[in-house]
């Protein structure tokens, strides 16, 4: 008896993320969810610049690797290009935040009917830990080694938030992924993302709260306590905007 | 006669544009070499504007007219800007409802036509380019109803077909003066 | 002549990737090249396509990047400061091996510059523009038939070679109207089987990427590319010659300067002054032949630019340093007279 099978949608490489990296947890709930609606023949993925530059390795589905912060544009077009296929970008809080944050607010200011899939673990990954757009104020970074001060580089940005005062996206729900609970609620979210791009509603994004305990200089254990300590009162999980049952949170 | 250069020059508004490819299309409809260049950019939105129309029997070589064989002015600073550089033996059309003073070089034709005041006394105000036009084609021979009309149709969308008329009148007035 | 329509060269720039089968256009607001947005955002929906005017040059190229993986003829265009912009894109497109169109209608810089006729991305567009080796095909038209001829070319040879070619106008070449005919034939884009279009269960997955890690392997990518571009410059190079036989002098024009030079040689040739014209069509590759032969039985070229001497550089070395070359020029939105020409001639023939 099959107790536990990798998705299909999740290819059987090595993936080469940092041990205890949540990275890999959100890929699989992606993959799950890609296999579930059975559209892994029709669905495009975006893979961001960040950690999950090489995501492109990982999902079966074809993928495309975009410039930094341009994934939402990189979707535009291949949702334009051809409607009936599924397209997801697979972000992290530099990538969609800073530098790409003019893609990002038009993307959803279109309503682009697109799924975005939003790591924000309040640093940057890949280049050694930096200080993001999401790092908490008082949070030591390499380019922060004083801690964040809001009066040298302000505060940090809660995308859900300033998103949903937009007319335009869809769906926005906040999530993460540091417990088994966390883990299914979040799987739901992007489940959900999906469908709703799948029935034409439009911009979904999930914003997934995540660790980086390698940057963060913590154990695994500790990074996702971290989470639930100093990540979720700054970021409130949640539904942010529905826009099929008109609930915008404030 | 093988290459004939005009430059439009004017307020943004007046039409100039409008009538330089009024010109052109008429060299086009019989089966000569045309270009049209305007000047772009802000100067468009009310302050000066101009295009260079070259009309040919041979292949346009550079669409930029610096001198030109036939000059519209339909302000003073346009005359005051263009009319030292207007080809030796070449005509100046000008409107003598907006420039006071006269012409002053002895070695070109000038024609003064109160464009814009006859424009508005017969109804039809936004329409003095066009009575420089017919002006412009009675003293070169170039005024036939064929080619008129097939430009015209060019010029004007069908969607605005009523304007063809009062374009025709304001034509032929300007090629009676 | 009836078939022929008098158009502005960036609407037949527009209507000619329209027939090229372009149905899928993204661009930003910026002169003097807006007609060409304000045309797509008009026929577009007409005919099934997209038109979307995005946030950013930024953003446009790399939606022509999204449409492009998926296998589709896809262009934007933009002028100077747009294009320093979408940099950054074209080099991803260059080193994913897409085919795109860039038009780039030229007007005077660096920074915002002007907004009046200018050639002085000539470097930005032969050498890359962006960041990393590789080259775009750069088409440089000089009359409004061949804005709508070479934007159909480009898309053709985009295809062919997996290349972003560029139309390298200028604020002149895009604003002119002359007579078009838009009767010409089109290649239909080729198979494109790397194509992110979703493997439908039945392939393996593709992936459209530019990330190379390991050096021997970039090196590897790199060397192929430019392979590929050998073959570019041996099948693809383009050029007018223009009196050039017994020519003693000779002109190096492309786009408006050479419209403007070939007056200063009819005039030239009236006095007497044996005189030609050499207009590379294409910028990259740069027709080296002609010069090269060229050198053999001229005197001196005049490289007549719009700016302070750009393609002088590559006359030169095709000309292998044989005769000197002497740059006749304006910038900042200037345009060389014929007379200015003409007296580059006159004074090259004593």
């Amino acid at each position: 008896m099959i107790v536990y099978d990798k998705p299909h949608a999740l290819l059987d490489v090595p993936l080469h993320y940092c041990p205890g990296c949540l990275h890999g947890v959100v890929h699989k709930l992606v993959a799950e969810v890609i296999d579930e609606l059975g559209i892994e023949g029709k669905t495009i993925g975006i893979a961001p610049v960040g950690c999950s530059v090489m995501a492109y390795d990982y999902f079966a589905c074809d993928m495309i690797e975009a410039a930094h912060g341009r994934a939402p544009a990189v979707a535009t077009g291949v949702k334009r290009a051809d409607p009936t296929k599924v397209v997801f970008t697979y972000q992290g809080d530099g990538d969609l935040a800073s530098i790409g944050m003019a893609e990002t607010v038009h993307a959803a200011a279109r309503n682009e009917n697109i799924t975005v899939i939003f790591i924000n673990n309040a640093i940057y990954g890949m280049t050694g830990g930096q200080m993001a757009p999401t790092s908490l104020v008082g949070q030591v970074t390499q380019t922060s080694p004083y801690g964040r001060d809001p009066k040298l580089c302000g505060y940090p940005i809660r995308v859900c938030e300033l998103l949903s005062e937009l007319e335009g996206p869809e769906y926005l729900e906040r999530v993460t992924v540091n417990s088994i609970p966390h883990i299914r609620a979040a799987k739901k979210a992007i489940k959900k993302a999906f469908m709703n791009q799948i029935e034409g509603k439009g911009f979904s994004l999930i914003e997934v709260v995540s660790s980086c305990p390698t940057n963060w200089g913590m154990t695994p254990q500790n990074a996702l306590k971290w989470i639930e300590e100093k990540m979720l009162p700054y970021y409130p999980l949640g539904v942010y905007k529905d826009r099929s049952n008109g609930e915008v949170k404030k | 006669m093988s290459t004939k250069q005009y430059l439009f020059s004017g307020f943004g508004g007046q039409g100039i544009l409008f009538a330089g490819k009024f010109i052109a299309y008429k060299g086009l409809i019989e089966d000569k070499q045309v270009s049209w260049l305007p000047s772009y950019g802000p100067e468009m939105r009310g302050g000066t504007a101009s295009c260079s129309v070259i009309v040919s029997d041979e292949p346009v070589g550079s669409p930029i007219v610096t001198y030109p064989d036939v000059l519209v002015a339909m302000n003073l600073p346009s005359l005051d800007r263009f009319e030292s550089k207007v080809a030796p033996g070449g005509v100046i059309f000008l409107d003598s409802s907006l420039i006071e003073r006269k012409v002053e070089r002895t070695d070109v034709t000038a024609f003064y036509i109160p464009a814009t005041k006859l424009a508005g006394e017969n109804g039809f105000p936004t329409l003095a380019n066009m009575i420089i036009v017919g002006k412009i084609l009675k003293e070169l021979g170039e005024y036939n109803d064929e080619g008129l009309k097939a430009a015209l149709a060019k010029v004007i969308s069908a969607k605005h077909a009523d304007m063809m008329e009062v374009n025709r009148k304001a034509i032929d007035l300007g090629a009676s003066l | 002549m009836a078939d022929k329509v008098l158009m502005k060269g960036n609407e037949a720039i527009a209507e000619a990737a329209i027939k090229a089968g372009c149905r899928h256009y993204f661009g930003y607001p910026i002169t003097p090249q807006t007609e060409v947005a304000a045309y797509m955002a008009k026929r577009m929906p007409k005919i099934g396509g997209t038109f979307l005017q995005a946030e950013s040059e930024i953003a446009a190229i790399n939606m022509v990047y999204g449409v492009a993986s998926a296998g589709l003829r896809v262009m934007t265009s933009s002028s100077s400061p747009g294009i320093s912009l979408k940099g950054e894109g074209i080099s991803y497109l260059a080193g994913a091996d897409l085919p795109a169109l860039v038009v780039n209608v030229q007007r005077g810089g660096p920074g915002l510059g002007g907004i009046q006729p200018s050639q002085s991305d000539y470097f930005q567009s032969t050498r890359g523009g962006g960041h990393g080796d590789y080259h775009m095909i750069v088409l440089a038209p000089s009359s409004v038939q061949e804005m709508a001829e070479l934007t159909v070319k480009a898309f053709e040879l985009a295809d062919k070679y997996r290349m972003t070619a560029m139309v390298l106008a200028d604020g002149t070449m895009g604003q002119m109207m002359e007579p078009v005919s838009l009767d010409f034939d089109v290649t239909p884009p080729p198979e494109k089987p790397w194509a992110t279009t979703g493997t439908e269960m039945k392939r393996k997955h593709n992936i459209v990427n530019s990330l190379s890690l390991v050096p021997e392997e970039l090196e590897k990518l790199n060397i192929a590319r430019f392979e590929r571009y050998e073959q570019v410059k041996q099948n693809e190079t383009r050029y007018e010659e223009y009196m050039m036989d017994d020519a003693e002098i000779a002109i190096a024009a492309f786009g408006i300067a050479a419209r403007v030079s070939k007056n200063a040689v009819n005039e030239a040739r009236k006095r007497g002054v044996k005189v030609g014209l050499i207009r590379p069509i294409t910028l990259w590759p740069f027709p080296e032949a002609p010069f090269k032969k060229a050198a053999e039985h001229v005197k001196q070229i005049i490289s007549v630019e719009l700016n302070m001497g750009q393609m002088i550089e590559d006359v030169r070395l095709a000309s292998e340093c044989k005769v000197p070359v002497t740059l006749c020029n304006r910038v900042g939105g200037m345009i060389p007279s014929p007379e200015q020409v003409l007296d580059a001639i006159l004074k090259a023939s004593k």
